[in-house]
């Protein structure tokens, strides 16, 4: 390599850097606005934490201090909601989101004059399975719903993620591309390889090609997608928490009732906040060592910084 | 009228059995039909099952054939087709071949000895049949399915599913295609001339007709000597000329009544008091059938001893949960892919050489298309030859087909330093966990002892990094243990 080459190099290497470091002031200045829709809304709470309720009774609560179903859902709108119901497992088993909560939901939803409701995962397990078995699917039919198929590729549409860094194009579910407004309604779990999922990894479900995104990067991967179209709500369920075993659990004992429940516009508040109640229910999990949540608001997903914020405690 | 009742019943049967075959909405979760047929009794030693069947045979003659298998009306079917082209179709009275039937029944006594039950099942009736449903029908209603989970769609309505279409198995395919295409030929042209020459349930259900004692009878009284009966005889077996009948071949299928126009032929016990039986005719069969025995009974030391796996292949095949070992599978296993078909992860997938040449189209389990789910036994449940012996879910959680395997050079964790765990987060038993790797990352581990196999993480693994390795006898996946410190109430937001 003579020097002209290796200042070649030095050259490229610098303009890379330079446009990584763009990426993430990119991120940052769109997903922020976007993301807390109503940051600036001083009336409203940013994060709503309730404790000691009922599924239906904390959601509603917390809907309250957020500035209720209509903040978020116009007259006409195409409604979705993306809970987690990646695994064969009943409500109990605390894998999948409660499916009360998804009916309550939805039944708000339809009330404020949503056109329609549809609920989908793309599950891990067998969706002829975890749709019925989680409850969530009678659930939804009851509530007045559309159960929504998302396992086979022709449900997915290819979209592009502008603000992606890892991600530039992803095969996205339709219902998601389609819809005027969609909620996050993970439920919070103990996970193997990420110690603790709730509203980040949800997103894993809206995207068809699961292998990508782990081979991609994960987090990078999981805050590319939160930029395509960042939901109007994550609602994370903490009625029952799957503290131990995690995401799937292996059976009751893995399960603590906890009677908690998270929400806010911001994906990195609703998760810190979910991330400091769960490392209480599992002692042996730091929070500092959750990663996913630092490093997306280094991504600039939101913030970490609770104190900020006007976080709403709400005991029932 | 005998005839209508018989066709009746055996399309029941068959559309019944082709429904468990085929069924997408888990309606015939446990087919019934299935286990009562012949082949799989008889390799499962139920031996309620084969005392009905030889009772019924006994009794009432081939019913089996006639009725319960399902081959059997599949050929009647092609029968009546050649009949609608060609309304002269005549048959005639053939001599029975017997060194063919009795030697086709000894080779594959021996061949199962030895350890090829591919070819036994290869000609068994039951999942011969079973294939041709799994590998031909099935795609025909998925596409039917699909077609109508579209059209629903597009009217707004998720209620029915799309289910994935996909090839399971080139070596199953051609055979499913070559028995249609053998079987078809030969019942278009020949009447039931497979069930009386190749098919061993038909020898070995031949044997006992013999004996029967309901049956068709010739009233020599009213009888002209028209020979109707002889040429509508699809079996051949019916002597008009001599008004005899081998009873050995005659399939029950109740064709010659209606074409006697005398009246002269009825189905029921002798008239008079038992005719004296032709000593000489039936004990040469007898011999036949004694000597088959004997063959079987010297070589089935030497079989036991025989290597039950021939070439592997790198990895050791992966025999499904129940089956408890490669050598229960290729002892018991028609290849009928009822589990196979019923398989709702789309895990079971006929083989090719994993079990070495014996074990051709049996069972193996891949995780290309899915994995299997922790709390489905069906496999277990459905499989009629105890191949695949009944598993509670409990024991089934207990049960280690095979074990994991991760090679952390091709893991992505550690090539590319990049966060993943899908394996981890897909394991149910946390047989493969992460653990603190380098720069804050977490690297997979894996405990094989508590693997039970299902084969997650090998289908989710971007990077082919983890594989379930195969245990060619099942062994017993160790309970995980609760972890501690967890707190059940007294806590508060935490922030």
């Amino acid at each position: 390599m003579d020097r002209r080459d290796f200042l070649k190099t030095l050259a490229a290497a610098g303009a890379m850097l330079t446009v990584k470091n763009n990426g993430v002031m990119d991120v940052m200045a769109s997903t922020v606005p976007s993301n807390g829709a109503a940051a600036a809304d001083s009336k409203y709470a940013d994060l709503a934490a309730v404790m000691n309720g009922e599924p239906v009774p904390m959601l509603q609560a917390a809907l309250k201090e957020l500035g209720g179903i209509e903040r978020f859902v116009k007259k006409g709108n195409k409604v979705v909601i993306k809970p987690n119901i990646g695994w064969d497992r009943t409500p109990e088993l605390a894998g999948n989101t409660n499916p009360e909560i998804v009916a309550e939901l939805i039944r708000l939803s339809l009330a404020a004059g949503a056109s329609e409701v549809k609920v989908f995962d793309h599950t891990c397990d067998r969706q002829q399975n975890c749709y019925p078995h989680s409850g969530i699917e009678d659930a939804v039919k009851k509530a007045g719903g559309i159960m929504v198929p998302a396992d086979q590729q022709s449900e997915y549409v290819q979209v592009d993620v502008p603000k992606g860094k890892s991600l530039k194009k992803a095969m996205v579910h339709k219902a998601i591309v389609d819809c005027d407004v969609w909620f996050n309604v993970p439920i919070l779990k103990n996970h193997g390889g990420a110690l603790m999922t709730a509203a980040m990894k949800n997103h894993m479900g809206i995207v068809w090609d699961r292998r990508a995104i782990h081979s991609g990067g994960l987090h990078q991967c999981i805050a590319d997608i939160c930029t395509y179209k960042p939901a109007a709500l994550h609602i994370v369920d903490a009625y029952r928490t799957l503290a131990t075993n995690g995401p799937q659990g292996r059976s009751a004992a893995d399960v603590v009732l906890t009677k908690a429940l998270f929400a806010s516009t911001d994906i990195v508040a609703v998760d810190t906040a979910a991330g400091k109640f769960f490392t209480q229910v599992n002692k042996n999990i730091n929070f500092d060592d959750i990663e996913h949540i630092p490093d997306a608001q280094a991504l600039g997903l939101g913030t970490m910084n609770l104190d900020k914020l006007n976080v709403k405690r709400i005991k029932l | 009228m005998l005839k209508k009742i018989r066709v009746i019943l055996a399309i029941a049967v068959i559309g019944i059995l082709t429904f468990g075959f085929i069924d997408l909405g888990g309606l015939l979760q446990n087919p019934v039909l299935q286990k009562i047929q012949f082949g799989p009794a008889l390799l499962s030693l139920s031996l309620v099952t084969l005392a009905c069947l030889i009772a019924a045979t006994l009794l009432l003659g081939r019913v089996y054939c006639s009725v319960v298998c399902p081959l059997g009306i599949f050929q009647d079917f092609f029968n009546w087709l050649s009949k609608k082209s060609d309304k002269k179709k005549k048959y005639g009275y053939k001599e029975e071949n017997r060194w063919l039937r009795y030697g086709v029944l000894a080779a594959l006594i021996i061949a199962w000895l030895l350890g090829f039950t591919f070819l036994v099942g290869l000609v068994e009736p039951y999942s011969a049949y079973g294939r041709m449903a799994d590998e031909l029908l099935k795609p025909l209603y998925i596409l039917g399915n699909n077609l109508f989970a579209w059209i629903s769609e597009k009217t707004g309505s998720y209620r029915f599913f799309k289910v994935v279409l996909s090839l399971k198995s080139v070596t199953s395919l051609v055979v499913a295609i070559l028995t249609l295409l053998v079987i078809g030929h030969i019942s278009y042209h020949h009447g039931r001339t497979w069930c009386n020459t190749i098919c061993p349930v038909g020898t070995i259900l031949g044997f006992f007709s013999r004996f029967s004692l309901l049956r068709i009878r010739i009233d020599t009284d009213k009888c002209n000597h028209c020979q109707a009966c002889g040429r509508k005889c699809k079996a051949f077996c019916i002597d008009s000329k001599n008004q005899k009948i081998d009873y050995s071949r005659c399939v029950g299928c109740f064709d010659c009544i209606d074409a006697c126009k005398q009246n002269a032929l009825t189905y029921g016990l002798p008239r008079k008091p038992a005719a004296p039986v032709k000593e000489d005719c039936v004990d040469e069969s007898k011999r036949q059938f004694l000597k088959s025995g004997l063959v079987l009974a010297a070589l089935a030391p030497q079989a036991l001893e025989a290597k039950v796996t021939g070439k592997k292949d790198t990895r050791v095949a992966m025999s499904p949960p129940g089956s408890q070992s490669h050598r229960n599978l290729l002892q018991h296993c028609t290849a009928c892919h009822l589990c196979v078909s019923k398989c709702p992860s789309h895990v079971l997938k006929p083989a090719g050489m994993e079990y070495g040449i014996g074990g051709i189209m049996q069972p193996v389990m891949k995780f290309d298309q899915g994995y299997c789910n922790y709390d489905c036994t069906i496999c277990s449940q459905v499989c009629p030859n105890g191949a695949i012996r009944p598993l509670s879910v409990e024991q089934k959680h207990q049960t280690q087909p095979g074990r994991v395997v991760f090679d952390v050079t091709k893991c992505i964790v550690n090539i590319q330093h990049t966060s993943c765990g899908a394996c981890a987060e897909h394991c149910p038993v946390q047989a493969i966990h992460m653990v603190p790797f380098q720069g804050g990352l977490t690297i997979p581990e894996t405990t094989p002892e508590m693997c039970v196999g299902c084969g997650g993480c090998e289908f989710i693994c971007p990077a082919h990094a983890v594989r379930i390795e195969g245990n060619t006898e099942h062994l017993t996946a160790k309970l995980p243990e609760q972890e501690q410190n967890i707190q059940t109430e007294g806590f508060d937001f935490g922030f």
